[in-house]
């Protein structure tokens, strides 16, 4: 038996050995080359420092009735504002059928309608209507809308107004009028105490 | 390259050197290259924007080397380029001028391709590379704006990576990885450095493809008829086009220069000399000059098309409109390249123009009312020039009679001045 030639009858040769090789070895590259694909790309989500970021305790002992503030959190404004009962009942009084997005978009109850009651629900499920905490981006393109700060622009709905591309948000922070599709975002977030609020 | 070399090595060196590393027939060889002896000026623009990548890379290198991609530093770093680095100022003006006149540029260039037919074969490869290296201008440009860090930077970031949200399913993870966290922040401006720093070389990479697919095809020309016989319809690269070219290139630098020394803020937003804040946003945020149709794109689609939501609808017509550019040499049906013999194209590639730039302005002014109605009009009709004039007009249109090679196009329009002349009293050259 001669190992050199490549034969006929049907016989390993050294020739089909490295054609073998090359086969395996590219099966090989291929995995490991797989292998480290995701760590070069998962390198670029939010890193162990970004992610340690993303609670925030906020003290809410100072706003008075009818007043709203801006805090950071991820990097992006929260709006919270202490609702007057006038607004609470222009805001509960309005149908879901009324909407444009009939999804709450409420981090801590998904999935269920967007009726002010459940805009204002906490991770607790307790409904508190004078708060109501929100994600102050736009679900447009991601603008800031005005409103939170006394003598803005406000919208033909009394809640908050986007100057970019004209949404209009009502109230309870639900999208009314304009190009954005969705309500604005409640995060997720608990009292820990009567005046305390634990965002995130 | 395709032609046969006529290099032929002078001293002993040379042939020395020509056995082992032939570069100097490699160069002689390039600019000997056999080029149709008809080219206008819209043709010097590749020379034009040879010079503007490199001025963009010789400029940018400088300004990594004072520049710190920090949410906390790269305003401030920015206004230390310009107030206490050594002609900083004339860098970064440079640098931020540079970028729209290389756009003013490649427009140029592109609507040349369309006018005379530089997209049909043999060159679809030269064309689509050309459509790769304008994506990646964008994308280089985008990733540039984003660096010194101003109001415009941030919200124009945060407006263009949001339009990956609207992808359905995976459009939020997407997002956040392209952010590296929440929202646009000190991981976004650090990668997007990066990125800034890499994309032109990979430019420089494309456009190599770009002269070697079109040195193996051979250049179009006005007339759009291929070179027949060398000797009579092409002339050496070097000297005459080096020349031409040279001249061009003086007088884009004067534009250039008027730009960089009279007015260099002109074609920027006074919002971006405001340092980022994420918790105001500006009264109206307008992206640069340059990206303005497709701006005006993303914004018509204001209705929801069957089952594509409005906000995805306009992120696809946006990204549509250039990947559309990569089709383009099966849309158009017509047999004939140079729209100087087809008559009724003219007419609507006119329209065409007048329609882009039409949405450039549209993409300037507030989305309502009837800017959004013409922009709907315009952006109907960009697609429509494409998806139904094109293909038709090749089928319907009968085109005037084409010379039958390039020196008979040029001698005819020495007798005439462009009247026609009977086919048969031309080839006596």
């Amino acid at each position: 038996m001669t190992t050199s030639d490549n034969t006929a009858d049907g016989d390993v040769t050294r020739r089909d050995f490295i054609h073998m090789s090359h086969i395996m070895a590219t099966a090989a590259a291929v995995g490991g080359g797989a292998a480290v694909v995701w760590p070069a790309v998962h390198q670029m989500n939010p890193d162990a420092s970004v992610l340690a970021l993303s609670t925030k305790e906020v003290d809410l002992s100072t706003i008075s009735v009818g007043q709203a503030i801006k805090v950071m959190w991820q990097g992006k404004p929260v709006f919270i504002r202490r609702r007057t009962p006038e607004e609470i009942a222009e805001a509960e009084a309005t149908p879901v059928s009324d909407l444009i997005d009939a999804n709450a978009r409420n981090d801590n109850l998904p999935g269920v309608d967007a009726t002010d009651t459940d805009r204002v629900t906490s991770r607790d499920g307790q409904a508190r209507p004078e708060w109501m905490i929100l994600v102050g981006v736009c679900t447009h393109l991601g603008c800031i809308p005005l409103g939170t700060t006394a003598g803005e622009n406000r919208g033909e709905y009394n809640g908050w107004f986007c100057p970019c591309h004209g949404s209009h948000y009502d109230v309870s922070g639900r999208i009314r009028k304009g190009p954005a599709p969705e309500n604005l975002l409640i995060p997720p977030y608990e009292f820990i105490s009567d005046t305390v609020v634990k965002i995130g | 390259m395709s032609h046969p070399s006529t290099y032929t090595p002078g001293s002993g060196f040379e042939r020395w050197l020509d056995k082992r590393l032939p570069i100097v027939r490699f160069g002689a060889d390039f600019m000997g290259f056999p080029t149709p002896k008809n080219l206008n000026y819209w043709w010097t623009f590749g020379a034009i924007l040879t010079v503007c990548l490199v001025i963009q890379i010789v400029t940018g290198v400088i300004l990594a080397m004072h520049y710190t991609p920090h949410t906390s530093m790269a305003f401030a770093s920015v206004e230390h380029i310009m107030r206490d680095v050594n002609y900083g100022w004339l860098m970064r003006y440079v640098h931020a001028n540079g970028a729209s006149m290389f756009f003013l540029a490649v427009y140029i260039h592109m609507f040349r391709g369309l006018y005379y037919g530089s997209y049909k074969a043999p060159r679809e490869i030269v064309w689509m590379l050309g459509v790769v290296i304008y994506l990646l201008m964008m994308a280089t440009a985008f990733m540039g704006y984003v660096l010194p860090w101003g109001q415009m930077s941030y919200w124009g970031a945060t407006v263009i990576t949001n339009l990956f949200s609207a992808i359905p399913l995976i459009g939020d993870d997407i997002r956040t990885l392209l952010w590296g966290g929440f929202s646009v922040d000190n991981p976004t401006l650090n990668r997007f450095f990066s990125l800034h720093y890499l994309l032109p070389f990979a430019i420089f990479g494309v456009v190599v493809l770009h002269i070697w697919a079109f040195h193996t095809s051979g250049n179009n020309n006005p007339s759009g008829v291929e070179i027949k016989d060398v000797k009579k319809d092409a002339i050496p690269f070097h000297p005459y086009y080096t020349i031409k070219d040279g001249f061009a290139i003086v007088v884009f630098l004067i534009l250039f220069a008027a730009f960089v020394f009279f007015n260099p803020n002109a074609l920027g937003h006074a919002d971006n000399y405001v340092e980022a804040n994420p918790l105001v946003t500006p009264p109206s945020i307008v992206p640069e000059w340059y990206y303005l149709p497709f701006y005006a794109i993303l914004r018509a689609i204001t209705f929801d098309i069957f089952f594509i939501p409005a906000k995805l609808g306009g992120v696809l017509a946006m990204f549509g409109s250039i990947l559309i550019l990569f089709v383009l040499p099966w849309l158009d049906t017509s047999k004939v390249r140079s729209m100087r013999y087809r008559p009724v194209a003219r007419l609507w590639f006119i329209l065409f123009v007048i329609a882009c730039i039409a949405l450039g302005y549209l993409g300037g002014k507030p989305a309502e009312g009837v800017y959004v109605m013409w922009a709907q009009i315009c952006t109907a009709y960009y697609f429509g020039f494409f998806l139904i004039i094109l293909p038709l007009l090749g089928l319907l249109e009968t085109p005037k009679p084409l010379p039958r090679s390039i020196a008979e196009a040029v001698l005819k329009k020495k007798d005439g001045g462009g009247a026609e002349v009977p086919a048969h009293a031309a080839p006596a050259e």
